[in-house]
């Protein structure tokens, strides 16, 4: 089994890994689901299968899924001008893209409520409620998200010669097929990759979406704050279970995002 | 397909990289743009293709005027010095590209479109990497699936952007006899870039020398080499010996050596003598029409031979003969007479 390798210290590296891993990730949800087994399984499936706790992953997972589709679309766009065309300010810009990573998400929240409450700056120019409806959770989610696309995609781009988009015009190939032919396939895998990683921040956000949605019990209520609510009734066991539930079904869609991006990935040169 | 250009000049900021360019390329012949890195030959082939537009000037396919017309409606094949195939396409797709995103009334059938694509694959010799990622691909093969799939929309001319700079030497050298061998078997219009002198004096039917965005000199190889239209191409297309002299009774007068001067030359005063390494003969006497010489290196290259001499005045002077034509028991450090038998004259 052992083979000589330049490159050293495989089993040390595997072993500090899997400690690693074992620490800061296993452990801590091991812990989650042996808080939640105190429940017992009738109860267990009553807390998570509550209507109030339906309501709220419906939310969670909608709102989440509908902001990285969001931010994918645009934070495709945003990539593809930071890399494809130089203008003033651009450095400025790319610096601003990373800005919903630094800032505390409850500082984000209180903007964006200001912003779209039905009298604030741009509220009070529509003529539909963003704030305290799904809607405002999804323009939260959508904040804390940009990056991950954007940061994602933008180094996949650079690396894409303009001389393949060259080649494809000097083809015959118009700009909407050289896009879907030659550039969306390069892209997808990068993609994805952001996709699952905004989406799995969206889930997990709290500090920026309870300011915004008004946390109305089955109309703006999400998993993370129906948890918080449990913590603070001391119903430990209650929030492990809600907790448990949400992992359960983010594991199960990164999952499947992730074998979409292996699939997307082999089809793309086979590696 | 003919084409030509006519006083194209393009800017990049402060930079010139083509000042009023005018420039005919026949119907079915093969042409080299030869020049030095920075010279504004690739920008040339660009404005052609289409890649690039020009400040001013025109350019014409077949005496029709295409200056504004897009990449795509020029039908032109397009190389590129770093193949830029579709990474995520097998080879069969990279080739068949062009033909599958033609318009809908003009798209050939999926049957016709694989026979065209194994008929180019073979063409290439490449037949058996259909099912093959680029990645998979020695840098000779990609660039031959990339000519293929140039050739695969039947383009009016076909454009080569330093084809096989990014090539090793060996894989460089058989793929340049290859293309000729393709051109003479295709005839089709081709344009292509290159530094290397060698390549555009093997591959080429004609070569234009370009310099600093204006045409040095266009011809054959033969006539590129041999009648030098500046001290530019003189240096540019091969290693020569530079030497400085004046005109003396009707005669080039180097110093040590003297040569026959054309009329062209009689009125000016000072000359620029191009001598070629191969055309100087090495003698153990002096006459007088010799530069005395010290052997400083000896390179044996096979049948040739390879020499570093310095002259008494301290220039140094290179020269390749075969090896029967060298003195007896010459070693580094010998002292000999060096006679240049012909120069390329030119006033300075």
């Amino acid at each position: 089994m052992r083979q000589r390798s330049v490159i050293p210290g495989f089993g040390l590296s595997l072993g500090y890994t899997a400690f690693y891993a074992g620490l800061v990730v296993f452990i801590p949800l091991a812990a989650l689901f042996i808080e939640a087994s105190n429940l017992g399984w009738g109860e267990l499936w009553q807390t998570i299968s509550a209507p109030q706790a339906v309501a709220s992953y419906r939310l969670s997972f909608g709102a989440s899924l509908v902001a990285a589709s969001l931010n994918l679309i645009f934070g495709l766009l945003v990539a593809w001008v930071l890399v494809r065309y130089p203008f003033p300010g651009k450095k400025f810009i790319d610096a601003l893209v990373d800005l919903p990573f630094a800032l505390p998400t409850a500082v984000a929240g209180i903007a964006l409520t200001a912003l779209y409450t039905p009298n604030g700056w741009v509220g009070h120019l529509l003529n539909f409620k963003v704030a305290y409806t799904p809607l405002g959770v999804v323009v939260a989610l959508t904040f804390i998200g940009l990056p991950f696309v954007v940061r994602t995609v933008q180094p996949v781009l650079a690396e894409l010669e303009a001389e393949i988009e060259e080649a494809a015009a000097s083809l015959g190939a118009n700009r909407w097929q050289t896009f879907r032919r030659v550039l969306f396939p390069a892209l997808l895998p990068a993609m994805l990759t952001g996709f699952a990683l905004a989406f799995a921040r969206a889930v997990g956000e709290y500090g920026s979406v309870v300011f915004i949605s008004g946390n109305m019990p089955f109309r703006t209520e999400i998993t993370p704050l129906l948890i918080i609510t449990k913590l603070e009734q001391y119903n430990y066991a209650g929030a492990a279970a809600l907790g448990v539930a949400m992992l359960l079904v983010s594991f199960a869609l990164l999952l499947i995002i992730n074998s979409l991006q292996h699939w997307s990935a082999k089809k793309t040169g086979g590696k | 397909m003919s084409i030509e250009v006519r006083h194209l000049s393009k800017h990049f900021g402060a930079f010139q990289a083509l000042d009023n360019i005018s420039l005919g390329f026949p119907s079915g012949e093969l042409v080299a743009l030869l020049g030095p890195s920075g010279c504004g030959k690739t920008t040339l082939l660009r404005i052609i293709a289409g890649l690039e537009y020009a400040d001013s000037g025109q350019v014409l396919f077949h005496g029709e005027d295409s200056t504004g017309k897009h990449v795509r409606d020029r039908n032109v094949g397009f190389v590129f010095q770093h193949y830029a195939l579709f990474r995520h396409m097998t080879v069969f797709d990279n080739v068949a590209f062009g033909l599958s995103v033609r318009p809908r009334s003009l798209r050939p059938s999926k049957a016709d479109i694989a026979r065209r694509v194994h008929e180019l694959l073979e063409l290439v010799q490449l037949d058996w990497l259909a099912d093959r990622y680029p990645d998979q691909l020695s840098g000779g093969q990609r660039q031959r699936i990339a000519l293929a799939r140039a050739l695969a929309v039947e383009p009016r001319v076909l454009l080569l952007d330093e084809p096989f700079g990014a090539l090793d030497a060996k894989v460089r050298k058989d793929l340049r006899q290859w293309l000729r061998r393709l051109h003479d078997e295709l005839h089709i219009t081709s344009i292509f870039v290159t530094h290397d002198q060698e390549e555009a004096m093997e591959v080429a039917d004609r070569i234009v020398v370009i310099h600093q965005g204006r045409i040095e000199q266009i011809g054959t190889p033969d006539e590129i080499q041999q009648q030098s239209a500046s001290p530019f191409v003189c240096e540019f297309i091969g290693q020569t010996n530079r030497f400085e002299g004046n005109i003396k009774d009707g005669w080039a007068d180097f110093g040590d050596f003297r040569l026959e001067t054309p009329p062209r030359l009689q009125e000016s005063a000072k000359l620029a003598g191009y001598v070629r390494p191969h055309e100087i003969t090495l003698h153990n006497q002096a006459s007088d029409n010799s530069i005395p010489v010290t052997v400083a290196s000896l390179k044996r290259l096979g049948p040739i031979i390879r020499l570093g001499l310095v002259s008494t005045s301290g220039q140094d002077i290179h020269v390749e003969l075969a090896s029967q034509q060298l003195p007896k028991d010459t070693e580094v450090g010998a002292r000999l007479f060096a006679t240049p038998i012909q120069a390329q004259l030119f006033a300075v």
